[in-house]
């Protein structure tokens, strides 16, 4: 995009890198009525993530990642754990992209704190947070333990988990209760998204309380199952399991 | 580039049911017709395969439909003396960022407001007196009634394809209908649709406890149905991805499906994508407008000149764009005079939560607006003598949410949120969980307003809008009062965990989990110049050349979402446009 100032009637218009980003290519189009070809751009085509390779986390965030998200939602007689489900991959994948960058948040200054019900003023992204509230998180466990996070007892790790929950033990600089909003945010989604993300391997999110996952038409049962117990195979897209 | 396309006979501004539903009619009447929209083209077929389903993540939980706060948002503070801050994220106002507006995503309740609504200052006076209204509060008429409305609704609805069981037909009482309705022409043009597990329950504990229930008409087509302007439209599957997705299965009323598709069979309408206006432009004595200027993709800057201006870009940015164009007069809270951004409300909830024992609720069949509702407690159709507060809230069972990711944190009192118990209670809250919405009304108040932002601006340098919004004694009064009828009818459903929440009670926050996305005023139509920005046509005062379209012309609103009420009003502005303005262009109404 070219730099451009002053423009007529002294608007000023901002060439910052956010501009840039919303403004290339040209999206800007004309239809005109009756001329046919007015079909919308489809979007573009599904894909699933390759877990195979880190994407964002190095191998040392993605095991401490694991070993939290696994207290988070563990396995038992009801399903997989969160690691075992994907959610590692999927969180990996999720700070890598759009979601990580928070690419759509307003991030122009001044940047202050606010009252709370006037929302979030940080302007950090989720990957951003994700570094440094990793390396806090364990600095605080070594501090304490002087240990890592997962070389810890079951016991101890749900103990730790819930002093950061409640903000009882503090990190150096990020809210350690706000951190902790994050992860169980970002392990519920990766749990129970749909299985292209990454995560919910095998729909176990799903099965866990009987979500059907991408079904569209119920008329058949709207009526006949009021009420009543459905016992169905979830479908996901791309049909992966 | 700075450029400027050739002349048009109107531009409108924002491309949703209210852009839409007016470009219809005046292209029909033959004016050229050229609309800017900020957002890309959608159309259902292509944007909303049925042969690709929605998934939560991007849909509800990323909110990808939606208009994002990079590209614009608005700084909000509880009141004067505050510094308003930017919603920096995602919030509560869920806007529409494509052709077709929040109209494509939008949750589908399609009321009529009652006739009280309408003429809330005349009735209020009659039945109780000044001394019914708290300090500060601001009720006025709209200056146009619901008898002078209902043809336009009617007309709407069949546009719209409304589903749903009509109450009070030519005046007599229809079973099984809302019996506070205004009275109706004709019943809605396709069937109520089933209701959900939660609903059948609802309406049972409301009949016993001496309440009307009803199905809540809405956007969810009920059979298949041919509109007003010959577009097929299908009936309703009840996907559960409805509210934040558009729908592809031409089910769910849209500007997409239910007009577009005839717009763009005719040469005179055109539209111009992915450019947002930035300017309304006028004469230098500010007597007329002479068109918009808009920044398209690249950041050049076009002009688009016209004969009449039509905005229709919702609350927010109909008031933003008054006030970056310097047209009218800004309200000033301090003296209480101008006009432009007077009279802004919102919405009061009240809500009852509940669980169940052993309930199979099925939640994930649902749509957007699968509602079983009471209006005993709504506008003024209870007698409010004593109550100190006016108004009320339409009551409802509302099956909308069935999305796991969403449901996740809904666990019965004192549950873990994480762990193996979680795992527990999340597997039985999922089937066990129902809520009863009251959905409020909302009166101004002097100490509520919209303006300019004096610091934050947009990414092209633009001061963005200010909401200062907290609600008032009469939100406070009325949203108890509503919250304790949700939680008697909760109790009376049979279910063991009962909730209730005021919003009225704290601040107001736009990230309040649950909350309303409808605000109402700004730009508000009625009879004196002093207090409103427009008369009974949406014509502006000043520039008889401007109309401003939608919710930013209801001087309070209703306990029921506003879109009937935005297309009805659009309706017959188009006709005051047609059949007054275009043979005698100039004010319609003279003082
Ligand atoms: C999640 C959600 C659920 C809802 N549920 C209901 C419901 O159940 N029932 C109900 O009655 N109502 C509901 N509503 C409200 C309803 O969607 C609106 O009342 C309705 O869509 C308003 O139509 P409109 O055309 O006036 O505005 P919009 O639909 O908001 O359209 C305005 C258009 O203007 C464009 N625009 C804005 N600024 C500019 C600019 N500067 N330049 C160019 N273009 C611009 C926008 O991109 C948008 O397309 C809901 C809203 C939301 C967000
Ligand atoms: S619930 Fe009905 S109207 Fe809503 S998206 Fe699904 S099919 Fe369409």
């Amino acid at each position: 995009m070219k730099r451009r100032d002053v423009i007529k009637g002294g608007l000023v218009l901002m060439a910052t890198s956010t501009l840039a980003s919303i403004y290339k290519p040209a999206y800007s189009k004309t239809y005109v009525g009756g001329s046919g070809a007015w079909r919308a751009t489809p979007p573009p085509p599904l894909s699933v993530v390759d877990g195979s390779r880190l994407v964002y986390l190095t191998a040392d965030e993605a095991r401490l990642v694991g070993a939290i998200f696994d207290v988070l939602i563990p396995a038992d007689e009801l399903g997989m754990g969160a690691t075992e489900a994907g959610c590692v991959t999927f969180l990996d994948h999720q700070l890598a992209g759009p979601y990580g960058t928070a690419a759509k948040d307003y991030k122009l200054g001044p940047v202050v704190e606010g009252l709370p019900q006037q929302g979030p003023q940080s302007i950090m992204t989720p990957a951003e947070i994700y570094r440094k509230g990793l390396a806090e998180f364990e600095q605080a466990v070594h501090a304490k333990f002087d240990k890592s996070f997962t070389d810890l007892s079951e016991e101890q790790k749900i103990a730790f988990l819930k002093s950061i929950e409640s903000g009882a033990i503090a990190f150096d600089t990020l809210k350690s209760d706000q951190f902790f909003v994050l992860l169980l945010q970002n392990v519920r989604e990766g749990y129970l998204a749909d299985p292209m993300y990454g995560g919910n391997r095998d729909m176990v999110g799903w099965k866990l309380v009987g979500f059907p996952g991408a079904i569209y038409d119920y008329r058949d049962w709207i009526v006949s199952k009021r009420g009543k117990k459905i016992d169905i195979h979830p479908i996901s897209l791309l049909g992966r399991a | 580039m700075n450029y400027k396309r050739p002349k048009a006979d109107v531009v409108i501004i924002g491309l949703g049911w209210s852009g839409s539903t007016m470009a219809e009619e005046l292209t029909r009447a033959g004016l050229k017709v050229v609309a800017i929209e900020r957002g890309a083209w959608r159309d259902t077929s292509t944007s909303f395969p049925t042969t690709r389903d929605p998934d939560e993540l991007s849909g509800s939980v990323r909110k990808e439909i939606l208009q994002a706060p990079v590209t614009e948002t608005y700084t909000v503070r509880n009141k004067v003396g505050q510094t308003a801050l930017p919603m920096r994220k995602y919030h509560n106002l869920t806007l529409g960022n494509n052709v077709g507006g929040a109209g494509t995503h939008w949750a589908g309740a399609s009321w009529r407001w009652l006739p009280f609504d309408h003429q809330p200052y005349s009735h209020v006076m009659q039945r109780y007196g000044a001394g019914q209204l708290v300090d500060g509060l601001i009720l006025q008429d709209w200056g146009v009634t619901y008898d002078d409305l209902e043809p336009f609704y009617d007309r709407f609805e069949k546009i719209a394809g409304t589903s749903g069981t009509a109450g009070v037909v030519n005046g007599q009482r229809q079973p099984g209908g809302n019996p506070f309705e205004g009275s109706r022409t004709a019943p809605y043009p396709t069937p109520a649709l089933e209701r959900s597990r939660a609903n059948v329950l609802f309406a049972e504990a409301a009949t016993r406890l001496g309440y009307h229930p009803f199905p809540v008409p809405s956007a969810m087509i009920g059979a298949p149905y041919k509109n007003a302007l010959g577009l097929n439209l299908a009936p309703c599957t009840y996907c559960g991805y409805c509210q934040l997705y558009g729908c592809g299965n031409w089910s769910k009323s849209s500007p997409n499906i239910c007009i577009l598709p005839v717009l763009m069979q005719r040469p005179n309408f055109t539209v111009v994508t992915e450019c947002e206006v930035i300017r309304i432009n006028t004469t230098p004595d500010r007597k007329m407008a002479t068109g918009v200027t808009f920044v398209d993709s690249d950041g050049n800057i076009g002009e688009q000149p016209a004969d009449i201006v039509i905005t229709a870009t919702f609350t927010l940015d109909n008031t933003r764009l008054l006030l970056l164009s310097g047209i009218s007069t800004p309200y000033d809270v301090a003296s209480g005079q101008g006009v432009v951004g007077r009279a802004f409300t919102f919405q009061t909830l009240s809500w009852g939560f509940m669980f169940f024992e052993n309930e199979y609720l099925n939640p994930f069949m649902n749509t957007g607006a699968l509602a079983t509702q009471i209006d005993d407690f709504n506008g003024d159709n209870f007698d409010h003598t004593g109550l100190g507060f006016i108004g009320g809230a339409g009551i409802q069972s509302l099956s909308n949410q069935g999305l796991p990711i969403g449901m996740a944190g809904l666990l019965p009192q004192g549950s873990p949120q994480w762990g193996k118990g979680w795992k527990q209670a999340f597997q039985k809250g999922y089937q066990n969980y129902a809520q009863i919405q009251g959905q409020g009304t909302s009166f101004a108040h002097r100490e509520q307003f919209l303006d300019l932002d004096p610091t934050y601006k947009d990414r092209f340098g633009q001061p963005l809008l200010r909401i200062t919004f907290d609600y008032n004694e009469n939100d406070r009064r009325s949203g108890r009062f509503i919250r304790d009828k949700c939680v008697e009818i909760a109790r009376e459903m049979g279910a063991t965990q009962v909730g209730g929440d005021s919003f009225a009670d704290r601040p107001y926050s736009g990230y309040t989990p649950w909350d309303s996305s409808h605000v109402q005023g700004g730009v508000v139509m009625g009879e004196d110049p002093r207090t409103s920005v427009q008369n009974r046509y949406q014509q502006n005062w000043d520039i008889p050349n401007l109309f401003v379209l939608g919710a930013s012309s209801f001087p309070n609103n209703a306990g029921y979402n506003p879109t009937v009420a935005v297309g009805a009003t659009t309706l017959w502005t188009a006709t005051a446009i047609k059949d007054l303005y275009l043979k005698n262009p100039g004010p319609l109404v003279r003082l």
